[in-house]
């Protein structure tokens, strides 16, 4: 278990990291290295330069500004899981975050390579989708930023070019209407979820609306579950659960037949706490 | 016979002053090891050392059609590239029989494929590098062409006539079968008032070490002797078979095992990769270190307990187990593992089921069959697992069938606690169980009833939680019987050697090996406790076939029964050698005189008489002081083998509470309970980790473990993320009990307490699982490991 021999630089700027990916069509980029050191090490990977961007400066940090959370691609899920700002601002961040692996993998896993990776079944992508988020990328051409509707693109696969670097996450801030659900089933604490659901709805009298729902675990991509979400908004929850038309394959811990039931009990429970929810 | 306290008094029989015997003390490698200055293979370097890498067959069964090899050779580092042909020339092949298990057969296996590769994961060529990555990196290099042979992967089937025959030689994929009949099992089936049946299914899964498998070979040409660092169990077993397959004799090799981490029982057979590793030295005439990473452990470390068994007990309606049947079928690897075989576990199973009841009636056949997959062998209380929950699972399914308590149906069937000696209808011989007590104590350490009455006030609300038994018995303490009379040279015997030094300290050398289990806490306590030191006064060596006595290892629950016997006794006798001296000096009776604490003592008044240091240094010094004549012995050696009982069979009962969440399948263990019999307990924290530990493993077995693989023999979930051990938070509280039988076979009473665990908990799991489920009318589950799918499927939710 050594991995294949590969350059390595660890950069200053992220024009200097640009301007290596630009230059190594093979390299990959190396930041908390939680799932990139395990197929470096079983040689599922073999990149010919690993770009060290753990280096860079101003990419770190949690913020409150301008009704939105935002957060550097650098910031390790510890920093989020003891964040005041996260738990008061991104509940559903705050929520997930004692899901995702081990202390030890939090500890060094960062937010940013997370939804960069875009594992289907990791919990940040999803929460990303729930709460209509956006990532900001930097390449040659500057700076542009991503809808999280339009960054899922496939298994693994984004909307971030070659040469682009995801250098931010944005969410709104959560406020007195905001409703949170997370749930996840994982054969054991810490591992891919079997099936999970984050969302995310507004109150609206009694009832709900803006409801997004994001399972993750059942396909390429996290996935929005549209006629549930209509169906929740209706306060039918019953409705919601047949309405899911989710078509999710078998894999080695679940079946796809296990893997829609689960979800379809997973939804009653996040519609639970999204109705019970007083903030 | 009593029930102990988790920290039991100190029993009379061994209650000589300062006694460890009972005490929970501190293993004397802690410090060592908590403080990172433990040594394992990993950690051996020695000068002119290479490094070994082994390209791996990508198919389950092929022929290898050519091996380029020529890239490679010339890639950065490389010192050897070496196929299965070459290395032949080196070492000779073997074949993984025993003469006891009658009929078996297998077909001989070479350290690196030649011609053929039988399983995914069989080593095909080898690469030896300056460094382990410059050796990976050219197994990237060598190109083999191969042609893919059907690959026979269903047990059902594998003896079919359309089924492919994976050794032409042996003519059918028959490893080893048994058949047994005892009894009139057809009259006791027709008198039974009821008669249950269900096929269970245990899955194929492996012990996971936390060190992999690790070796070190390093031949000297110029004393033609080769020195092997080895994490295994068995140092001098394999002492033996490393000179026998290179041709040497037995006192040019020396094993010697460092600190092992873990073991279980996967470290003590014999591996092609690691035989090759040898076998490498030899040829190259330098160092060359092997260590299994994590990838390759799966695919070649031995699995364990792929059974499909049909099961059958005949019950009347008063509760009275009329008899019991089985039908096992077992697939292996494509070849029996050597030198154990890959027959014992399945002769086990034939042994011990049914094994703590007494029921006369007992009809069972077991299959063994080749298949092109890793190879199987033992792994920790092997067969127990298999048997125990065929057992126990057709026991509760028939108390719940005509109505009974599940402890009310084994109070009526196991055998009396005053009715030993006896004998299991499979015949096995019991020198003194404890079934009823250890019963009655998990009765009461449970709270029972109250735990019925929670469970049922649960249920009204519609929370499902499940108590589940399971009774068994263990093999402890082996002697001959189990392989030296089938012509392995796996001794059952063992030694120690103990010596007094210059200043009065305590020196044992062992037979019996640490894997990290605490053999060497035991060792210590023993002789401490016989001669009458502190156990800061001993120091404990083991593993080096070159300084220890001849011994088999740790296996099979033997090392604190059987090594710490051996202990005992030298302790004992080094003690009488320096009272000899000690009476010498103070002109007194030595019979009159005691060792305690580390001070010759008067042993009426215990007045203190003369240190151990003092005596010491007269005995080595200043010897023309002693009377003319005699001669001071202070080292001396014991040996111990158990010659009354083919085993020491040891008991217990297990429970488990849980919970089942009804939508979603997902099991919920709450608490888990043993109470075990093991003879004298020399260290209870030992004795109770070795439960936790075991019962651990079979947690693992009943919700977690298996070893997936498609039906072209390709293992499918060969890493951790995928194969599911279970971790800190899938752990319950695990609380132990003890009743104490000591075996009249040794003075110290002990027996093995390494399976129990593993044995039992899987079956009780399963058992609480079903107990759970019943009101709501699921089918039984009985096929391991019990996934959220399976339940669900139970539930008829999916």
């Amino acid at each position: 278990m050594k991995p294949a021999p590969f350059a390595y630089k660890k950069v200053r700027s992220l024009d200097e990291a640009i301007a290596l990916l630009g230059e190594n069509p093979d390299a990959r980029l190396l930041a908390g290295g939680q799932s990139l050191m395990a197929t470096l090490n079983m040689r599922l990977s073999a990149p010919g330069l690993l770009i060290d961007i753990n280096g860079l400066s101003g990419l770190d940090g949690i913020a409150h500004q301008n009704g939105s959370i935002e957060i550097g691609a650098l910031a390790r899920h510890v920093q989020a899981e003891r964040s005041a700002t996260i738990a008061k601002h991104a509940p559903l961040i705050a929520r997930a975050m004692p899901f995702i692996g081990h202390p030890a993998i939090r500890n060094r896993g960062t937010l940013g390579g997370s939804i960069a990776f875009a594992d289907p079944a990791a919990e940040l992508p999803a929460c990303l989708l729930a709460l209509d988020g956006e990532v900001d990328a930097h390449g040659p051409k500057g700076k542009r930023t991503i809808k999280a509707g339009d960054y899922f693109k496939g298994l693994y696969e984004t909307a971030l070019g070659p040469q682009e670097i995801l250098t931010a996450i944005r969410l709104p801030a959560a406020d007195a209407n905001t409703r949170i659900g997370f749930s996840e089933l994982a054969r054991r604490h810490g591992d891919y979820a079997i099936v999970g659901l984050a969302a995310s709805a507004r109150a609206d009298g009694k009832g709900l609306k803006d409801v997004r729902l994001a399972y993750f675990g059942v396909a390429n991509t996290p996935l929005r579950a549209g006629k549930s979400e209509a169906a929740l908004a209706r306060g039918d929850v019953d409705g919601a659960v047949a309405a899911l038309d989710l078509d999710p394959h078998d894999d080695i811990q679940a079946t796809g037949a296990v893997k829609k039931h689960l979800a379809g009990v997973l939804l009653r429970r996040v519609a639970a706490q999204l109705m019970e929810q007083r903030l | 016979m009593k029930i102990t306290a988790d920290t039991p008094p100190v029993l009379s029989v061994l209650d000589r002053p300062n006694s460890y015997i009972g005490r929970a003390v501190p293993r004397p490698n802690l410090q060592r090891l908590t403080q990172g200055r433990g040594q394992y293979i990993s950690d051996v370097t020695l000068p002119r050392m290479t490094h070994v890498a082994y390209l791996r067959s990508p198919h389950a069964h092929a022929r290898i059609v050519s091996i380029a090899t020529d890239a490679a050779k010339k890639a950065p580092g490389v010192v050897a590239v070496v196929t299965g042909a070459e290395l032949a020339k080196t070492m000779t092949p073997w074949i993984g029989v025993l003469t006891h298990l009658k009929g078996i057969k297998s077909a001989p296996q070479a350290p690196i494929a030649i011609e053929r590769a039988c399983w995914q994961g069989e080593a095909v060529c080898a690469v030896v590098a300056r460094t382990r990555a410059q050796a990976e990196d050219a197994c990237e290099l060598i190109d083999i062409a191969y042609e893919e042979l059907p690959a026979v992967t269903d047990p059902e089937t594998a003896l079919d006539a359309g089924t492919p025959v994976i050794h032409d030689s042996l003519g059918d994929n028959l490893c080893f079968e048994r058949k047994l009949d005892v009894g009139d099992v057809g009259k006791a089936f027709a008198d039974a008032d009821a008669v249950v049946e269900a096929t269970f299914v245990t899955g194929r899964h492996t012990g996971v070490c936390t060190e992999g498998r690790a070796i070190v070979a390093d031949w000297n040409a110029s004393e033609q002797r080769m020195t092997v660092y080895h994490a295994t169990q068995a140092p001098h077993m394999m002492q033996n078979l490393f000179a026998k397959h290179l041709d040497l004799s037995e006192s040019q090799v020396r094993v010697m095992t460092k600190d092992v981490g873990g073991s279980f029982g996967i470290k003590v057979h014999t591996y092609a990769d690691e035989m090759a590793t040898v076998a490498l030295s030899k040829m190259l005439k330098r160092p060359v270190k092997f260590v299994a990473d994590r990838i390759e452990s799966f695919v070649t470390d031995i699995h364990a307990r792929d059974h499909r068994i049909k099961g059958k007990i005949g019950v009347t309606k008063d509760g009275v187990i009329t008899a019991f049947e089985i039908d096992d079928l077992t697939g292996i690897g494509p070849y029996s593992v050597y030198p154990r075989t890959s027959g014992i576990e399945a002769n086990q199973v034939v042994n011990l089921t049914g094994g703590p009841y007494n029921c006369p009636n007992y009809r069972a056949q077991t299959r063994v069959v080749f298949q092109n997959k890793n190879v199987m062998c033992q792994y920790r209380a092997v067969g127990h697992p298999v048997a125990v929950a065929v057992t126990e699972g057709l026991v509760e399914l028939a108390a719940a069938k005509i109505g009974m308590d599940p402890l009310e149906i084994r109070r009526r069937n196991l055998f009396p606690d005053d009715g030993y000696p006896a004998q299991t209808a499979s015949g096995l011989k019991l020198e003194q169980l404890s079934h009823h007590e250890a019963l009655a104590h998990l009765d009461t350490m449970i709270n029972y009833a109250g735990l019925r009455a929670e469970q049922k006030a649960l249920r009204d609300k519609g929370i499902y939680r499940g108590i589940g038994f399971a009774s068994f018995i263990e093999v402890t303490n082996p002697s001959a019987a189990f392989y030296g009379v089938g012509g392995a040279k796996i001794t059952s015997q063992d030694g120690a050697t103990v010596k007094l030094d210059a200043q009065g300290a305590i020196t044992i050398h062992s037979g019996v090996t640490e894997q990290g289990q605490g053999a060497e806490a035991v060792l210590a306590q023993c002789v401490a406790s016989s001669f009458g030191v502190s156990m800061d006064r001993v120091r404990v060596v083991t593993g080096d076939t070159d300084n220890t006595p001849y011994g088999g290892g740790t296996w099979a629950s033997r090392a604190a029964g059987i090594g710490g016997e051996a202990a005992w006794q030298a302790g004992k006798a080094l003690r009488g050698n320096v009272l000899a001296v000690a009476g010498a000096m103070l002109q007194a009776k030595p019979e009159d005189l005691d060792i305690r604490n580390g001070i010759v003592v008067d042993k009426v008044t215990g007045a203190e008489r003369l240190g151990l240091d003092e005596l010491a240094r007269v005995a080595y010094f200043r010897p023309d002081t002693l009377p003319p004549g005699f001669q001071a012995e202070l080292m001396v050696t014991r040996h111990y083998v158990p010659r009354a009982w083919p085993f020491a069979f040891t008991n217990g009962i297990q429970a488990s509470y849980l919970e089942v969440d009804t939508d979603t399948g997902f099991v919920k263990l709450l608490r888990h309970w043993c109470v075990e019999d093991c003879g004298t307990i020399i260290n209870p924290q030992l004795v109770n980790e070795q439960i936790r530990g075991g019962v651990v493993q079979g947690i693992g077995a009943a919700l977690f473990e298996q070893c997936l693989y498609d039906e072209r023999g390709q293992m499918l979930n060969g890493n951790m993320a995928d194969y599911l051990v279970p971790m800190a938070v899938e752990m319950p509280d695990i609380d132990c009990g003890h009743v104490v039988s000591p075996t009249a076979d040794s003075e110290l009473g002990a027996k093995g307490a390494g399976e129990a665990g593993t044995a039992g908990a899987p079956a009780c799991i399963m058992n609480a699982i079903n107990d759970a489920l019943r009101p709501l009318n699921a089918q039984p589950l009985t096929d391991m490991p019990f996934t959220p799918g399976k339940i669900l499927a139970a539930l008829g939710k999916i």
